[in-house]
């Protein structure tokens, strides 16, 4: 492949992306789709830990069979440009779930981007989606959201839900979040929030008051504020892995 | 215990505290009451290190040591209770994490061993037990969903497990009823009334001091302490006002 398929930021699901790491991962890395056919009936659950100091795109393209479900859950923590993209397709009575959270500063010129890319395609009556992001940085880093759904015509009681909500712990860091909805069915419920705020200094010394140094305070903060995210995963170990290695990202975050 | 003197300190360019000065000897609980705007929250923030508040002139010591010079959490290490006029809610941390967590840090910052689960559980559920809170509130988040009375008694419990040498409540009678006014009152007797210890109490209300009965009593106007006496003190303002005392 040749680097003139690449993307531009003209196209919106591209928008916000680090080009440079694009480049460097490679046209070839856009044709890498893991396809994942849930049966109807079944279920699936998929944890991920992303990101390493070399740029990674990841990319889930999920069909969910009647009555199927799929949950996805990732940590999205790498020291250079990580991209986690799933597009899925939901039949009758389907559900998904995702939750994610990027976290994570930049030591690198021109800052690090972390983003989550996701298109939720409601194709058939009846099937519920739900998907929760929590991004948290500093030091000039980025976190994406770029979450969109679509309801066809035909998908009545569609029930889809998208909340993003950003943490900044220094200027300088940043937060997008995208919801796009496309809806063509008329008895359909979308729910979709974003929010990007600071620490709430109240409760850090609220926090210190009690005896807590500044840097137990603010991981407990964030480890409260992420956990968001991994509410629906059942898997206590799986949870403990995800938030664990979004914690470990925070040594040496701003305080 | 705590020795306040000459203690000047602004919010903002405001000047709120003027000159005041205090001495709280250890065994002895003292109530500071005061018109609102007086300085009352001004000086709890100040004791505890809150930012955002400037101290201009004037030194606190605390057992001994320069407690200005301290960020917030080594105060409490050392031994400095704040109870808070409003408790702080903290979604997603359970009360048992936040005290454990805080009373395993303050352990560590004093050199001791951090309490094990069960040991902690086991403390948790002696102070809890002071305050008749059950230990399923303990479990929930740090104050959210907790109605007013129930936020002051789980600070009390949260004074309990932390042992604290001092501890500066600030209008912890504020939003109580009385029979809640009477398990705070008792809790803070329970845990604070002892010959190691001491209590600044800070109220608007004579009604907490007919529980916790103090040894002095300061009248706190303008910023500055303007009047210390006995229990009497209270009574006088509760039946005549501060206009009519401070005159």
């Amino acid at each position: 492949m040749t680097v003139a398929t690449l993307p531009t930021r003209r196209d919106e699901a591209w928008r916000y992306a680090d080009m440079d790491g694009l480049a460097r991962l490679g046209a070839g890395a856009l044709g890498q789709w893991q396809a994942i056919d849930v049966p109807a009936g079944e279920s699936l659950t998929r944890c991920l830990v992303a990101g390493s100091d070399a740029p990674e795109l990841h990319r889930f393209r999920v069909q969910l069979g009647e009555g199927a479900r799929a949950a996805f859950f990732v940590t999205n923590a790498g020291s250079d440009y990580t991209r986690v993209e799933v597009e899925v397709r939901l039949a009758r009575g389907a559900h998904f779930e995702f939750g994610g959270v990027t976290i994570g500063g930049a030591n690198k010129q021109g800052g690090v981007t972390r983003e989550f890319v996701t298109q939720v395609v409601h194709a058939e009556p009846e099937a519920t989606s739900n998907q929760t992001v929590r991004a948290v940085h500093w030091a000039g880093a980025t976190g994406n959201f770029l979450g969109e759904i679509k309801v066809a015509r035909h998908a009545q009681k569609t029930d889809a839900a998208q909340d993003f909500k950003g943490l900044l712990l220094e200027a300088g860091a940043s937060a997008n979040a995208v919801p796009q909805l496309e809806i063509f069915a008329d008895d359909v419920k979308c729910a979709h929030g974003a929010t990007v705020g600071a620490l709430d200094e109240a409760a850090r010394f609220y926090m210190m008051a009690r005896g807590l140094d500044p840097a137990t305070a603010q991981r407990l903060l964030v480890q409260a504020f992420i956990g968001d995210a991994f509410v629906a995963l059942d898997d206590e170990e799986s949870r403990a892995t995800l938030l664990d290695a979004a914690l470990a990202a925070l040594e040496g975050a701003k305080l | 215990m705590l020795e306040i003197t000459n203690l000047h300190a602004s919010v903002g360019d405001k000047p709120i505290l003027k000159g005041l000065t205090l001495e709280v000897p250890a065994g002895e609980v003292h109530a500071i009451m005061g018109p609102n705007g007086a300085g009352k929250s001004t000086l709890t923030n100040v004791l505890g290190g809150k930012p955002g508040y400037e101290v201009t002139a004037g030194s606190v010591t605390f057992r001994g040591e320069d407690l200005l010079a301290l960020e917030p959490h080594e105060r409490a290490a050392k031994g400095l209770f704040l109870g808070f006029q409003y408790p702080v809610e903290i979604p997603g941390v359970s009360n048992v994490q936040f005290l454990r967590e805080a009373l395993n840090s303050q352990r560590k910052a004093r050199g001791e061993e951090p309490l094990s689960g069960g040991e902690f559980l086991k403390l948790a559920k002696e102070k809890a037990g002071l305050l008749r809170m059950d230990m399923e509130m303990l479990k929930r988040q740090v104050n959210v969903g907790f109605s007013g009375g129930e936020k002051k008694r789980a600070e009390m419990v949260q004074m309990g497990i932390l042992g604290p040498h001092l501890a500066v409540l600030d209008e912890t009678d504020s939003g109580l009823d009385i029979d809640a006014l009477r398990i705070v009152g008792a809790g803070i007797n329970a845990i604070m009334r002892s010959p190691g210890k001491a209590v600044l109490l800070i109220t608007h209300y004579q009604r907490l001091l007919d529980v916790v009965k103090p040894d002095k009593v300061s009248i706190l106007a303008g910023g500055r302490i303007v009047e210390t006496g006995g229990p009497e003190l209270a009574l006088r303002l509760e039946a005549e006002g501060y206009d009519a005392v401070m005159a």
